[in-house]
């Protein structure tokens, strides 16, 4: 193993790292405001490659143009998602919402196992072959492009939040849902279009790491649990550790890959859950779980 | 609350008096079931074999509330520990239950007491669960020595009933039956004992309940024990009526979600919740399977839509339902 091996695997777990962030922020964003996790996150970031598949190898489009597609059409989803099934459980024990959400999830992967086969797909873009050196590490371009992408979309989910009325109004839901109402708040329009954002979050997420990642229906459960880690590791409700949670793993990821066989690479990532969940269950960086 | 107390009361006397006789009957009744529909066997084994493991998960989630999206963890340790033993050492399968049923109780001891010291409760322990299940998945889809990714082929040794082998399907279904019946009349007589009624304080309210003197984390690894052995008990006699087990439908995913559906159905928390979920949901995904072949993955949709629908309207399962027309028709009657 030589240090450009260990170089290598490090970048590339960084580059991923920003993506499992912005998974992890869509899904703490549903948690934080509606007290709801779900367990379809991944899912919804399944439909967004998907939708990015389709548009690049039917119509031609730029992988890249297709993310303004896929904004819309998961923040769409979302919004159905949170009328349809979530609604009629918030009030419902804890556990009955998560397995409202399981059902969701084993729903829309099987659905796109119906339509589109439970095969491997690949992508063939021209910016896939691109690569550029420093040293004898390679930076793939659409990697880079992905990491990009994915810290640029947090952080404008960071300052939406933080800057305008929607995001105060977000903030005030969450912290105290009957307050909100009373301050003449539509809670039930900010749940919606919390959804609609995190799941777009999730949908720009698949979008970006199409080009280099396989698209098969059932890829969204590997991310689930990802984002569960990272959320566990940075702490719940928190921007930074949900950013510095994600490479972690990434790096962990592809530390994993490089020692262990390939059915037994997210091992890694499944042991750091149990160790985090058991011995640090505030996260790396404070806050709190539930 | 009283009216609902009363209602137990009421149908707590007519089953123990009534019901349960008609059951036993039925129990009698239901040794002729092979013989009238003998293409159904397999059918009524799977049937019957879920239902089992339904109990075992009801247990630990319907009555002491500590959901679980990882229960084919002790499933695929029940049949890997008896297979392994059976085809590596030449054990007899009725050995290797009770080891299996062993091995299942002490890794459920160890994942209940690491998370119920630290106070993991609701989401996280389904999760945590899920995580050990893929672990083991993920480990005996890539370690050779327990058959990797191909799993393990049991050789028949013929009609061999000291190794758990049968050449006809029937002895299977008779035993199913006789444990299956054991195990809801002891689950129902359990709910009103000590243990039984600690379980359903620690699942409605942990806090009070604790503060009573119940300890919830001793009895929730009791509930741990019954849930993982009998669990794992059903990992064994399916590797054998089967012949042949692999890391995908022992410790896979989709078979936690189908152990966990069917006491969900049926109505988690109560004796023949799980039995009468897998009434419905085993031949449901039976004829889907087979009508919809085309489609692969049809019938795990429909477990997805079955599952958000009973969750929002019937959250109480279809025990539920049945105590609400109990209810209606014994007010009807007075």
């Amino acid at each position: 193993m030589t240090a450009s091996f260990v170089a290598q695997s490090l970048l590339n777990g960084i580059l991923i790292g920003g993506v499992y962030a912005l998974v992890a922020v869509g899904l703490n964003l549903i948690f934080g405001v509606m007290r709801i996790i779900n367990f379809a996150h991944g899912s919804l970031m399944m439909l967004g490659m998907f939708t990015t598949y389709w548009l690049v190898s039917l119509l031609q489009v730029d992988p890249y143009l297709s993310i303004f597609l896929v904004i819309p059409i998961l923040f769409g989803v979302g919004v159905c998602f949170q009328q349809v099934v979530i609604h009629p459980i918030m009030r419902a024990p804890e556990h009955n919402q998560l397995l409202v959400t399981l059902g969701v999830s084993l729903f829309l992967d099987n659905l796109a196992v119906v339509l589109w086969s439970p095969d491997y797909r690949v992508m063939k873009t021209a910016y896939a072959d691109i690569n550029y050196y420093v040293g004898d590490v390679s930076v793939s371009l659409v990697r880079l492009l992905a990491f990009v992408l994915a810290v640029g979309c947090t952080a404008s989910l960071y300052f939406l939040l933080k800057k305008t009325d929607l995001g105060k109004a977000i903030r005030a839901a969450s912290e105290e849902s009957e307050g909100a109402e009373l301050t003449g708040i539509n809670v039930k329009k900010v749940y919606l279009i919390s959804f609609g954002i995190g799941s777009a979050c999730a949908g720009v997420a698949g979008a970006a790491v199409a080009p280099f990642f396989p698209v098969y229906p059932y890829v969204g459960n590997l991310f689930t649990i990802t984002a569960f880690v990272v959320i566990v590791l940075g702490g719940m409700g928190s921007f930074v550790g949900a950013f510095a949670g994600g490479v972690i793993i990434g790096v962990a990821d592809s530390i994993g890959a490089m020692l262990l066989p390939a059915a037994m690479k997210s091992v890694i990532s499944f042991s750091l859950f149990i160790l985090i969940l058991l011995f640090k269950p505030s996260g790396l960086f404070g806050g709190r779980i539930g | 609350m009283d009216k609902d107390n009363a209602t137990k009361r009421r149908l707590g006397r007519a089953l123990s008096t009534k019901i349960w006789l008609m059951l036993a009957v039925l129990l009698i009744l239901l040794h002729a079931l092979p013989f009238v529909f003998p293409e159904f066997v397999h059918l009524f084994i799977i049937t019957l074999l879920y239902a089992l493991m339904g109990q075992g998960w009801n247990i630990l989630g319907g009555y002491a509330g500590q959901f679980s999206f990882g229960h084919a963890l002790f499933f695929g340790i029940g049949a890997y520990t008896s297979s392994l033993l059976f085809v590596k050492l030449g054990v007899s399968p009725w050995l290797g239950i009770v080891a299996g049923i062993g091995v299942a109780v002490a890794i459920g001891l160890f994942i209940g007491f690491l998370s119920f010291r630290y106070g993991l409760t609701g989401p996280f322990f389904a999760l945590i669960m899920l995580a050990f299940a893929e672990i083991f998945h993920m480990v005996s889809k890539s370690w050779d020595q327990v058959g990797a990714a191909l799993g393990i082929l049991i050789p028949l040794k013929g009609n061999s009933p000291s190794l758990m082998q049968f050449t006809e399907k029937e002895p299977f279904y008779f035993m199913l039956l006789w444990i299956v019946a054991l195990v809801t009349y002891f689950t129902w007589r359990f709910e009103g004992t000590r243990t039984g009624l600690y379980w359903q304080a620690i699942r409605e309210n942990q806090d009070a309940a604790s503060a009573l003197g119940v300890s919830p984390m001793r009895f929730k690894l009791v509930a741990m024990t019954f849930s993982a052995g009998l669990t794992a008990m059903g990992g064994t006699i399916y590797a054998q009526y089967l012949l042949y087990i692999d890391p995908d439908s022992t410790f896979g995913v989709i078979n936690s979600v189908e152990i966990m559906l069917r006491p969900i159905i049926g109505g988690p928390g109560t004796a023949l919740g799980p039995l009468l979920g897998s009434m419905v949901l085993t031949p449901l995904s039976e004829v889907t399977r087979i009508a919809l072949r085309a489609y692969s993955g049809a019938y795990l949709m429909l477990y997805g839509a079955i599952l958000v629908i009973v969750v929002i309207f019937l959250p109480d399962g279809l025990m539920g339902m049945v105590k609400n027309w109990v209810r209606r028709f014994s007010k009807r009657t007075e």
